[in-house]
């Protein structure tokens, strides 16, 4: 389909669905302590990795040679995006895990 | 958009239930038991979009080699980099995976642009075109931008703030530019020659607005970048139609735009004045060989080691020096062995401390210090004045008693009173100033010894000393 010709609707709907979700993003990050604030950055951007799926789309109607050697660098950043950010961000997660006896706090 | 047809119809449930993940994720991670669960979920949710869109859309199975191909490339770089990255390289990492999602949604909006524009002699729908070039610009600027963030913490390049001649104006004119050619190319022609021009300005802009920023500042303009690459995914979820990628990109962009008020906050700055300020030019770098000509006292590990061992409370104050030189481990068991002897031993973080927020808490949860030792800034600050022996280790700015004073660039930035402290014992690999390039009076107090040396190295002369005392 056409991204070109979007029903009003459909764009009213996106408008809705832009300022509702600012206002989720708003009120779950102002209760992050700061220790965690790294991980989240880094969670969050993760969660922007989602942008491969457009990279896929592009991908999908991809015919000329430019199109498709867009379609390949924005699938493979868009990988490492996504991969890397929630490979790295369970990395520094793990570290927060309770120690088991938890010795040492005498 | 999906034809409403069954496959349409699941889509759309495929996207809403990616987006509640998305939105747990984030929630989760607002405790450390549920973190880790949260990350994993979120990764599931996204495993889930990613997997559905391969299958379910038109066309892709034909080019399923393009997906295969980038999708392997990205993901053995992006484990690569993540697993083999050293705790204390994760800041960089973080600016690179940004960089890489900023670029994916420029080059998106840029396909999406060549596909439509010049083809019909009308002009294209301006929401189309408005979102587009919005992702365009926001997804370069996050490119260059995270790319010389990197490059700054990692030390490719300079970490002073490198002001070009004639900045503000360079800056002006960009903007300017911009603005321009962006209402040209979506009101008047949907010129390609043009567009390109407009990327490439903004590819420019994002390498002019982080050259003048100091590398101390370096982990709010990864916050930046972070939700700008949000803004410029939710533009591209815009221009495709595509709801989980309209929803994570927004989500993203307003937690990180947030995320970075409350860094700039912990430094008492706004962040106008973090972006266009030239932290550390006022004055910094003519002053900076001062502190050297100042007498500073000189302790050895053993006696430091006495002090602390038959102290009722010590304070541990890390910062970058300890996460470059690794000492997290001995650190730990520094803090060990004076709880044995009967030490009073909590760590005192500054929301700045190291590169990142939280960052020291990452590399000391690490080493398995238990976290109810940590305490933040406000918690501690009033307990110095009643401790024996505050150990700075390769902290230097966010100890730095002028801050308190008018006239100094970190004026007004709060700082750990660690000078309140009966003794100061300071761990540094130097004589020279820190990360901010400002002299440090607290180095040269009376009360203050020093001990100089890679922080490793040091912190385990510490734990020697201590066994024998």
């Amino acid at each position: 389909m056409d991204p070109t010709t979007m029903s009003a609707f459909a764009l009213l709907a996106a408008l809705f669905i832009l300022v509702l979700a600012a206002f989720v993003g708003y009120e779950i990050v102002s209760k992050v302590p700061t220790m965690l604030h790294t991980p989240l950055m880094s969670g969050a951007n993760a969660v922007h990795g989602v942008i491969v799926v457009g990279a896929m789309l592009v991908a999908a109607t991809a015919e000329g040679p430019l199109r498709i050697v867009l379609a390949l660098i924005g699938v493979t950043l868009g990988t490492i995006n996504v991969v890397g950010g929630f490979v790295v961000t369970d990395r520094m997660l793990e570290m927060f895990r309770k120690r088991p006896g938890a010795g040492g706090r005498g | 958009m999906p034809e409403l047809d069954g496959i349409g119809v699941a889509t759309f449930f495929v996207w809403l239930l990616g987006s509640v993940t998305f939105i747990i994720a984030l929630k989760f991670l607002a405790s450390p038991s549920t973190a880790r669960r949260g990350n994993q979920l979120g990764a599931a949710g996204m495993a889930l979009v990613i997997v559905w869109t391969f299958v379910s859309v038109e066309g892709m199975l034909a080019n399923w080699w393009i997906i295969v191909v980038g999708g392997v490339i990205g993901s053995v770089a992006g484990i690569l980099g993540a697993r083999r990255v050293p705790m204390t390289a994760m800041p960089q990492m973080v600016a690179i995976f940004n960089g890489a999602g900023g670029g994916a949604a420029a080059v998106v909006a840029i396909a999406e642009f060549l596909e439509f524009a010049g083809h019909e002699s009308e002009l294209l729908p301006l929401p189309f075109v408005i979102a587009t070039l919005a992702g365009a610009v926001i997804g370069s600027v996050a490119l260059t931008g995270s790319i010389i963030a990197f490059g700054k913490l990692q030390g490719i390049v300079t970490a002073s703030p490198y002001m070009l001649p004639g900045q503000r104006i360079i800056t002006a004119v960009l903007f300017v530019a911009l603005l321009g050619l962006a209402v040209y190319v979506a009101a008047f022609e949907n010129s390609v020659p043009l567009f390109l021009l407009y990327v490439g300005l903004a590819l420019i802009t994002g390498v002019v607005l982080v050259m003048p920023i100091g590398g101390a500042d370096m982990p709010v303009v990864v916050s930046l970048l972070n939700s700008y690459t949000g803004i410029a995914v939710a533009a591209s979820g815009f221009v495709l139609s595509n709801y989980a990628l309209l929803i994570a990109g927004t989500l993203v962009g307003a937690s990180g735009a947030i995320l970075t008020q409350l860094m700039c906050r912990a430094m008492n700055r706004s962040l106008f004045n973090v972006l266009f300020a030239g932290f550390g030019t006022g004055g910094g770098p003519a002053t900076a060989g001062a502190e050297g000509d100042e007498p500073l006292r000189e302790i050895s590990a053993d006696d430091a080691a006495v002090l602390m061992a038959y102290g009722k409370r010590v304070i541990i104050v890390p910062g970058y020096g300890m996460a470059v030189a690794q000492a997290q481990g001995p650190v730990r068991e520094l803090m060990d062995l004076l709880v044995d002897k009967g030490v009073d031993v909590q760590f005192a973080i500054h929301p700045v401390a190291g590169r990142m927020p939280g960052h020291m808490n990452v590399l000391l949860a690490e080493a398995n210090v238990p976290y109810d030792r940590l305490k933040e800034m406000d918690e501690i600050n009033d307990d110095f004045a009643d401790t024996d022996v505050a150990l700075v280790i390769g902290a230097n700015d966010v100890v730095n008693p002028l801050a308190r004073e008018e006239g100094s660039p970190i004026s007004g930035m709060p700082i750990l009173n660690v000078d309140e402290a009966q003794h100061v014992i300071v761990l540094k690999r130097g004589r020279g100033t820190g990360f901010a390039g400002i002299p440090n009076p607290l180095f040269s107090s009376e009360k203050t010894s020093m001990l100089f040396g890679d922080a490793k190295p040091s912190v385990e002369a510490l734990v020697s000393g201590i066994k024998q005392a």
